[in-house]
């Protein structure tokens, strides 16, 4: 019995997504099966493609043991050269299939929601996207809650389905009762497995042979777990998947074109612009602001879709998600599909004329004015201010 | 080329989203309804490749029969006609949606839509499947998350965003690919747009309702996700405490 994690790559390391991923698998392996307890339940096991990222750096696997994964399935770029959506879901049916797979779990990520896609309709399971928390409910099936409208609501519900199919969000899934909040095993275990973990991650080595449900598999116990007479450290299968013609039909090639709103995701300070604004000329202002606190600007759906600005700068549940120290929403109401943009803001400041806006009631500060007088006073402020 | 593009009838939420007393469904009384907006940019995307290569836009969409609505904005945008998966108003699964939904195109013929469209993920339920699951059932290569689409190699080039660059997918016709909001700039419907909407005949075809193994047992509104801003002034009178909380933030240069 076993949970699958399908972990995706950012270098020659893991996407911080996945790793969150892992934490969900871990403490849904934990809380599975007879005698449900810590460590009782099923195992985890990690599946990574190299193809188009290389081999996984050393670290990578230490990490991995050291958050709970007993086998990592690898799928080496010789057998699948870069991402093809139907054959990383093909490779996970098999998977499924060989190893009695409970659930599979991947992050709430473009590649994660299309992967899972592939297998629900390739398996007729069904898939719940969106994830917030998931837990087994005792009798087979799937207690679990998850995200609608961007993160406006949330829905509980069961899912029923000999295996369960679930992608999970970064920021809210609830840690296991023997993983911290980051998802790493507390103290007690996490030393014991830590130090089978730096053993193993020095000597594993892969070579393929024999088959499983259309698998070839290579299995590699590392000479740290033999001489420890454990297996604590991630045993790795090498897979070679039988992909079928339709699986390869569709493969990414990387652009070297730059995609948009990512420097909104990750910036730290975020000036928003929405119909306050007034027009494409009204932006200015904004600007010289998010360029002296070092930030950028973002706008709300109505910017983009007068055309005052480009879709990139747009955020919101159908523009880009932000995550910044600061959020200044200026000339912005606060619809639902701006809000599940900037959940993740860790400080909303509002500056809007309407005392009644539904942004002061998800802000934490707000100033009520017109932003044409507040943010140059603003902008005054900051240039005037003793430098340190 | 004929296209089919699905799109899905969607509440109209503003600044607040208020469920029903039961807590099973978003409550419409005051709102109403639109296309969600992934779809709005893919009936558009359709239209635009008509305008310029010639063929047609089919819209589909699957509800209540209120849904027309829906279709006809869509035709009011440029699409040519339209389908109704009629419904009684329940809520459908994503299994049972992309079921309904293979099934009409092949009544329809497959064959006369090399192209078919999606949203990646619907504004309200965000199951991100549907599209997937139509091109399984009908065995053609799929592309999702798209927000640029042209032709080429006897097929589509479709462009995704991934982190700071872009993945680039050759799918081959027929396909199915969703797109994402950004992928073009929906236009505003035409008067005339509007009058020949009004007068477009809509097929109308009645599928059946299939349970799912994942099912719904309630919604709810977030903790915490309502407060009260603690203010700091009116305009430019504030900028003194405005600057004092930003500098406790510690985002001031």
């Amino acid at each position: 019995m076993t949970v699958l994690c399908l972990l995706e790559r950012e270098g020659d390391g893991l996407a911080e997504a996945s790793l969150r991923a892992l934490s969900a698998a871990a403490a849904a392996a934990a809380g599975a099966g007879p005698g449900a307890g810590a460590g009782a339940g099923a195992g985890v096991t990690a599946v990574v493609f190299e193809g188009g990222d290389g081999p996984l750096a050393d670290g990578a696997l230490a990490e991995l043991a050291e958050r709970g994964v007993s086998a990592l399935c690898m799928v080496p770029s010789a057998a699948l050269a870069a991402y093809a959506p139907a054959a990383w879901a093909r490779t996970l049916h098999q998977l499924v299939q060989s190893d009695a797979a409970i659930a599979v779990i991947g992050a709430a990520t473009d590649r994660g929601h299309e992967v899972l896609a592939h297998l629900g309709a390739m398996s007729g399971l069904p898939v719940a996207a969106n994830c917030v928390s998931f837990t087994p409910a005792g009798d087979g099936s799937w207690e679990l809650v998850r995200q609608r409208w961007g993160g406006s609501l949330l829905e509980d519900a069961i899912l029923d389905a000999p295996c369960a199919l679930v992608s999970v969000l970064a920021d809210g899934v609830m840690p296991g009762p023997d993983h911290d909040a980051a998802g790493r095993p507390n103290a007690a275990a996490g030393a014991a497995a830590g130090a089978a973990a730096g053993a193993a991650a020095e000597s594993v080595v892969g070579s393929a042979a024999g088959s499983a449900a259309g698998l070839a598999v290579a299995e590699t116990l590392s000479e740290g777990q033999q001489e420890a007479g454990m297996a604590r450290g991630p045993v790795v299968r090498v897979l070679r998947p039988d992909f079928q013609k339709e699986d390869l039909l569709v493969v990414a090639t990387e652009a070297d074109e730059a995609g948009g709103g990512q420097s909104l995701a990750t910036a730290r300070v975020v000036v928003g612009g929405g119909r306050g604004v007034g027009g494409p000329e009204g932006f200015g202002v904004l600007e010289e602001l998010a360029g002296l606190l070092g930030g950028v600007v973002g706008v709300s759906r109505v910017v983009t879709s007068q055309g005052w600005r480009p879709h990139r700068q747009q955020v919101g549940q159908t523009g880009t998600k932000i995550s910044p120290e600061l959020y200044l929403a200026c000339g912005i109401s606060g619809a639902i599909q701006h809000m599940a943009g900037c959940l993740a803001a860790k400080h909303i400041v509002a500056v809007n004329t309407d005392p009644d806006a539904p942004i002061i009631s998800r802000a934490e500060y707000a100033v009520i004015g017109d932003l044409n007088e507040v943010i140059p006073a603003l902008v005054a402020a900051i240039r005037a201010r003793p430098p340190g | 080329m004929d296209i089919l593009v699905c799109v899905k009838r969607v509440p109209m939420v503003g600044g607040t989203i208020v469920l029903t007393g039961d807590g099973q469904d978003v409550d419409t009384r005051m709102s109403g309804f639109t296309v969600s907006p992934h779809e709005e940019c893919a009936v558009e995307e359709a239209v635009r490749i008509t305008e310029r290569d010639g063929g047609s836009v089919t819209v589909l969409t699957l509800g209540p029969p209120e849904a027309v609505e829906q279709l006809r904005d869509m035709l009011a945008l440029g699409a040519h006609r339209g389908v109704l998966l009629e419904t009684d108003g329940r809520e459908w699964g994503p299994v049972a949606t992309a079921a309904a939904i293979a099934e009409a195109v092949e009544e329809l013929g497959a064959a006369t839509f090399p192209l078919i469209f999606f949203g990646t993920e619907a504004a309200d339920t965000g199951g991100y499947q549907v599209g997937v699951r139509v091109a399984h059932r009908l065995r053609r290569p799929c592309a999702t998350g798209i927000k640029r689409l042209e032709a080429g190699g006897g097929g589509l080039r479709a462009v995704r965003e991934r982190g700071g660059a872009a993945e680039l997918f050759d799918v081959p016709l027929p396909a199915v690919v969703s797109v994402r909001e950004g992928i073009n700039l929906p236009r505003y419907p035409s008067l005339p747009g509007r009058l020949r909407a009004k007068r477009a005949e809509i097929t109308v075809l009645k599928p059946h309702w299939r349970p799912e193994g994942l099912r719904k047992t309630g919604l709810r509104v977030p903790a915490g996700s309502a407060r009260r801003a603690q203010m700091l002034g009116h305009g430019a009178a504030a900028v003194p405490a405005l600057m004092q909380a930003l500098a406790e933030m510690g985002v001031l240069p």
